[in-house]
């Protein structure tokens, strides 16, 4: 019988709505970071680097560039006879058919394919965070303690802790008590939602919160476990991790990356990041080109200037464009004589000549003032822009928009185009 | 599938210089991201070629290497897959391979134990795309016995290191002589056979009957009165890395646009294996003129037509300039490199500068490299 000590299940199916626009076909793990990976990258190099081979990903929102992005997981060497990565999406069953409703509820629908592989460890990820960490380490710590859950924690500033979920602890970081999100923190330890369950709690745990609506790991689950007595641990992480749930985390973490020695280095021999690249040709710079303080992705082409930016594999940015502050994913085109100041362009975008994008002062957004509060453009998957319109800061636009969406050829701050197009 | 590939990849010759003294030619560096074999390798893949025997005998180490997994072009198959013969020793033979049809004759079990009708031969040392089926279906048109791939080169080109062909107005093949020294035409054989499986067997078997070892002289030449030897003319892109000069000049080639849409983009693209290095980062004082840039490179200063390949670190106030850097070469501040191939893993200490004059030069250094 196939017998794995730690298994990993990465929840990857949620849709990140305060991505705006850049997830409003893709999930949130499969969106662009760093030119050329993808957020799903980190957890599953994560898993392989740290001899994890077995990878079940939970897929629910607009899997299709997940599912094309993993594969049969050639990239993260988890191709494997036995065990390697698994897409699993909700499925259809006699009775009670339902979507994922919850992170654990989506862990339970999976309970036969964890009992296949007869773990003594289920590690439980999540797919959208930025971070190196190496799992056996904390499964040492787990095993060390005789613990029954091992949640990873990492030390906030004090001021932010109550916007995370905070854990109090003993001298030997057993846990005694959860704050989800307190108004007067009593510890600065935030779970960063990473768990490490001993098979047979999580199966008890799930089981018996299996009627539980939206049943959630931090909501349900785990205080079920604190409730029963189990021994609960906090696993202090001190790297670097970062949450990129909102426009403003995503754009800063992209940017950390162009400095002189990044916090986050991808440079490292022994703790590579893997991703699926069917672009893996080196990248052209015209003889008018300038390109500073940025990184550039496989074979793109570049003709214009970029400074302090981000851009992917494949885009093309024509002569005399200046592209400023942005993050441009793979596949764009950029006409010449555009000017890109503060923005995030999602994949496959065509942008026109002439164009502005990041003009005049900020406003408030007319979309949805929560997801857009920061002065970016952000710009969906698969956009167009029409040649010589000019784009105001806090601005969405998705869809292939023509000149006659912009009124006097100006689409003002806090604006927004959405058009459905055939894409649902 | 109607044809089997074998790829010749095992020779050397001095006109690499110091270039091939720790890799074989097949294993060249291209265009930034490839090694040379990937182009034929790639081809074969694309033209649903399923069966892939690589010859390989000249230091075979660095071609193994690359070629550890077959999965990057596809060839991981129940059906088939990719061989990588190099010369062993067995109870009737303790040669290395004495030439081209030496090296297929020593793996003549191989050849017959396969069921393919045709085979595709073709060498390690070229940068082209082709679609094999297509000079399969001229072979079967023109009822050939072997079909040879070539190419019209511009008169100005000195050909004299190929083999130069003359055709008939049927394209069949009337006059093929090997580095002639005086050359009679400019079209030459691109090294791209198409023979019948059977065929093949039948004429090694004959070869090596009579001592004679060499596909071209002993095959090619001899029986081209004989059996019926067609031309099949190729227009796009192809070159023969193997001199110094040829492989300078066909790196730079990628620097033209045109090339690089043939190859970088056009479907179907040539595939080689993934390195996983992060994508290049251009600090404060980079300066990238008309030059190719790979994944890992690091640059803080000047870089003008050159081509640079992966994890390449260039320091501060350089000038690099109608160069190329093989991948993992680290470039010390102030250095000067022009007119130079620099060779893999070298690392150029600081306030260097390196020159070839009215010609090309391969550095070679291995200083010691403190990083931090």
């Amino acid at each position: 019988m196939i017998k794995k000590e730690m298994i990993a299940m990465l929840l990857a199916g949620g849709q990140g709505s305060r991505l705006g626009v850049l997830t409003s076909g893709v999930a949130k793990p499969a969106v662009a970071f760093g030119g050329k990976y993808r957020i799903i990258d980190f957890p599953l190099s994560n898993c392989i680097n740290s001899g994890i081979d077995t990878v079940g990903v939970l897929t629910q929102y607009q899997p299709l560039r997940l599912n094309t992005h993993i594969g049969i997981g050639i990239p993260w060497d988890l191709d494997r006879n036995n065990g390697g990565v698994t897409v699993l999406p909700p499925y259809e069953k006699s009775v009670n058919s339902e979507w994922y409703t919850g992170t654990a509820n989506a862990i339970y629908q999976n309970l036969n394919y964890m009992e296949s592989y007869n773990p003594e460890y289920v590690l439980i990820l999540s797919g959208d965070h930025i971070y190196k960490m190496d799992y056996e380490v904390m499964l040492d710590f787990h095993k060390a303690n005789n613990a029954d859950v091992t949640i990873a924690a990492m030390p906030v500033p004090m001021e932010e802790a109550s916007r995370f979920g905070v854990v109090i602890t003993d001298e030997n970081r057993k846990i005694t008590e959860f704050e989800e999100k307190p108004e007067h923190p009593r510890s600065n330890l935030a779970s960063m939602g990473i768990y490490i369950f001993s098979w047979k709690v999580l199966k008890e745990g799930l089981l018996a919160m299996k009627d539980q609506s939206n049943c959630d790991f931090g909501k349900h689950v785990i205080p079920y476990c604190h409730e029963k007595g189990m021994r609960l641990f906090a696993y202090e992480y001190n790297g670097y991790w970062k949450d990129v749930g909102t426009l403003g985390s995503y754009w800063e973490a992209n940017m950390e990356l162009i400095d002189l020695i990044p916090e986050f280095n991808l440079y490292e021999e022994y703790w590579k990041i893997y991703t699926n690249s069917d672009m893996i040709a080196p990248q052209y710079f015209s003889a008018d080109s300038v390109v500073e303080r940025s990184i550039v992705g496989e074979g793109s082409e570049i003709y214009g200037q970029i400074y302090n930016s981000v851009v992917g594999a494949g885009v093309t940015v024509g002569k005399g464009s200046v592209i400023r502050d942005s993050i441009i994913m793979r596949d764009c085109e950029i006409g010449e004589n555009t000017v890109v100041e503060k923005a995030i362009v999602a994949d496959g975008c065509k942008i026109g000549r002439d164009v502005h994008l990041g003009v005049g002062d900020y406003a408030p957004s007319k979309l949805n003032p929560k997801v857009y509060a920061f002065d970016l453009v952000t710009v969906g998957e698969g956009s167009v822009i029409p040649n010589g319109v000019k784009v105001g800061k806090n601005t969405a636009i998705s869809g292939e928009t023509a000149a006659e969406d912009y009124p006097d050829g100006l689409l003002a701050s806090g604006e927004y185009i959405i058009k459905e197009g055939d894409r649902t | 599938m109607k044809a089997l590939g074998i790829i010749l990849a095992g020779g050397n010759n001095s006109r690499m210089q110091e270039l091939s003294n720790k890799r074989a030619i097949a294993a060249m560096p291209i265009g930034g991201s490839f090694r040379c074999v990937d182009f034929a390798l790639s081809n074969m893949s694309n033209s649903h070629i399923q069966t892939v025997a690589v010859l390989t005998q000249y230091n075979a180490r660095s071609l193994n290497e690359h070629l550890s997994s077959s999965k990057w072009w596809d060839f991981g198959r129940k059906q088939g897959g990719l061989y990588t013969f190099t010369p062993t020793v067995t109870a009737d033979n303790s040669w290395w391979y004495r030439g081209t049809a030496d090296a297929m004759y020593q793996n003549i079990t191989f050849l017959k134990r396969r069921h393919e009708p045709y085979v595709i031969i073709t060498s390690g040392d070229c940068v082209y795309k082709l679609d094999y089926n297509k000079v399969l279906d001229y072979h079967i048109e023109k009822k050939a016995d072997i079909t040879v791939v070539c190419k019209d080169m511009p008169a100005t080109e000195d050909v004299s290191r190929f083999g130069v062909i003359r055709m008939n107005e049927d394209s069949r093949i009337t006059d093929f002589e090997e580095k002639p020294m005086v050359t009679q035409s400019n079209t030459i054989s691109a090294g791209i056979y198409v023979i019948r499986r059977r065929q093949l067997i039948e004429m090694l078997e004959r070869c090596e009957q009579e001592g004679r070892w060499n596909f071209v002289t002993d095959i090619l030449i001899r029986y081209k009165n004989m059996k019926r030897i067609y031309g099949y003319k190729m227009d796009e892109y192809w070159s023969n890395i193997a001199t110094v000069d040829s492989y300078y000049q066909t790196n730079m080639d990628f620097l033209k646009p045109e090339v690089r849409q043939y190859f970088f983009r056009d479907y179907p693209r040539i595939y080689s294996k993934v390195d996983d290095y992060p994508p290049a980062k251009f600090n404060v004082g980079s300066d990238v003129s008309n030059s190719l840039i790979s994944s890992g490179c690091i640059i803080n200063s000047k870089v003008e037509n050159s081509v640079l390949f992966k994890n390449v670190f260039v320091g501060k106030n350089c000038v690099v300039k109608n160069s190329i850097i093989l991948n993992d070469v680290y470039i010390g501040d102030n250095t000067h490199i022009e007119n130079c191939i620099v060779e893999s893993r070298g690392t150029l200490k600081a306030n260097t500068y390196y020159s070839g004059d009215g010609g090309v030069k391969v550095v070679l250094e291995h200083n010691e490299r403190y990083v931090l």
